[in-house]
């Protein structure tokens, strides 16, 4: 009975916690945007401007729930729960802590990347069921986009699973006890997070959405709380991607002095800062530059580093 | 990929730097004195309206926002007997300040009008009219022109010669 009840407990603090995070980075980058862009960014709604999102999400609440005439009605509404509901269904996997954790699933990692591939359809039916030619071509993008992404983002994961011999996230970490993977696995480090900022289409691989082409690409036509959906959904997409970081290569809970669960806040959110960064920086490549730079430059990269790492355990039993 | 890389730490270091924004209703931005704000209608110095209801402000207005009606007090001085802007048409182009030839319609540096009413955009004479003499000092058209006014007759303005008797026969 206690088990339960103390599951019950994670599975309800993880849920509020994800959200309220996936809440607050709207908030946070625009702050942290807007400081590397020697502007203030929102700070008049409560200290220092916390309650935007409050008030982003009444706005978001008090409008008008439309679908157009010529969507296709079921899927147009369907599409933005999938993205929330994958993503969400990825962090059941995450072990947070020694003890704190959804789920126990022994092929954690192979059910992250596949929640993350049904994550694709959200933005392919939402484009499709549009009606609308930029909505197409946003989710036509996405779709060939991360599917190729995605064939080396498990490629580069697999040096990992490797080193640790499991595909359980908790084996994963308790196996860096020694040696962060950051360190023998960094050309995967590297792979791994240009295929995470192409799978939650962030700003370098934001082609779906592509404002100054696509108007707003796949949720052009979308607004209220379903558009609110798909914004949840990337925030969760971001948060999901930089715990997946510090798990795999930067030893999840590990380190010292604080408690496991502030060393694994603290790590995600350095990475959600680094996303971040990387959204202030770096300016949108070509479509075709895109899949180029996927199929001839990381693929073959990832493969090397899996040959590499391979070849270096045989010949050395580690 | 190391242009990428030296990218983003040009990014990051310019959290160091001061920011850019004035943070408005708590400090005020720097206003020239002939920014084309809120317009008023100024005095001379003797505190009389400069207006002369000439009709060039509204003339030259290319909105028409400006209404007027001349009239004439018992000294023979014209003035206007209602000034109106409609401040939600005006697009503060300045053209009536140009236009007119005794400096008494005059743009300032104030841009604070905001409203919640439309109506209320609309000035009257006594909302435009100030106590003061504006950006330009010490000028009173009656005291130049040749204009006969109660108080000052033919030749008494300033460097004016009293008039000729044309009918004369003195050189």
């Amino acid at each position: 009975m206690s088990e339960t009840v103390r599951s019950l407990i994670i599975v309800a603090g993880v849920l509020g916690i994800v959200m309220t995070i996936g809440g607050l980075l709207v908030w946070l980058e625009r702050r942290l945007l807007a400081l590397w862009q020697d502007r203030y960014g929102p700070n008049r709604v409560g200290p220092f401007g916390l309650f935007q999102t409050i008030a982003d999400m009444i706005k978001l609440l008090m409008k008008e729930d439309w679908v157009p005439p010529f969507a296709d009605r079921p899927v147009f509404v369907l599409a933005p729960a999938i993205i929330v509901m994958t993503v969400l269904m990825s962090f059941t996997v995450l072990p947070i802590t020694q003890g704190i954790g959804v789920v126990e699933l022994n092929i954690g990692l192979l059910f992250f990347l596949g929640m993350s591939s049904l994550g694709v359809y959200s933005i392919v039916l939402a484009g499709w069921s549009s009606g609308n030619k930029y909505s197409l071509l946003g989710g036509l993008r996405a779709s060939a986009q991360m599917i190729s992404y995605e064939v080396f983002m498990g490629l580069s994961l697999m040096g990992v699973v490797m080193f640790a011999g499991s595909f359980n996230l908790r084996d994963i970490v308790e196996a860096q006890q020694d040696l962060w993977f950051c360190i023998p696995q960094f050309f995967g480090l590297i792979i791994f997070l240009i295929a995470g900022f192409a799978e939650t289409h962030r700003l370098p691989f934001d082609l779906p959405e592509a404002e100054s082409e696509l108007v707003a690409g796949y949720h052009s036509e979308y607004s209220g709380l379903k558009f609110g959906m798909f914004f949840l959904g990337e925030y969760l997409g971001i948060t999901l991607i930089s715990a997946l970081v510090v798990i795999l290569f930067f030893g999840g809970w590990m380190g010292p002095f604080f408690s496991p669960a502030v060393w694994f806040t603290l790590k995600t959110f350095l990475f959600i800062c680094v996303f971040i960064l990387v959204r202030a920086s770096l300016p949108r490549p070509r479509y075709d530059q895109l899949m180029a730079f996927g199929w001839k430059v990381m693929l073959p990269l990832s493969l090397l580093n899996l040959m590499i790492t391979g070849g270096l355990i045989l010949a050395y039993k580690l | 990929m190391l242009s990428t890389l030296q990218a983003m730490w040009a990014v990051f270091l310019h959290m160091f730097r001061r920011r850019e924004t004035i943070l408005y209703p708590e400090v005020k931005p720097y206003l020239p004195p002939r920014w084309r704000g809120r317009i008023v209608l100024t005095r001379d110095p003797d505190g009389g309206e400069r207006c002369v209801a000439c009709y060039l402000c509204a003339a030259a207005c290319p909105v028409d926002c400006i209404s007027l009606q001349a009239t004439e007090d018992k000294g023979g001085r014209r003035y206007p007997e209602f000034f109106r802007i409609n401040f939600s048409r005006c697009i503060f182009c300045g053209f009536c300040e140009e236009a007119c030839p005794t400096y008494a319609i005059q743009l300032t540096p104030d841009f604070e009008m905001g409203e919640y009413d439309r109506r209320n955009l609309v000035y009257e004479k006594q909302d435009l009219l100030i106590s003061g003499q504006g950006k330009y000092h010490g000028y009173n058209f009656y005291r130049v022109s040749g204009l006969a006014v109660k108080g000052k007759d033919k030749g008494g303005a300033e460097n004016e010669e009293p008039p000729v008797d044309v009918r004369g026969l003195k050189p």
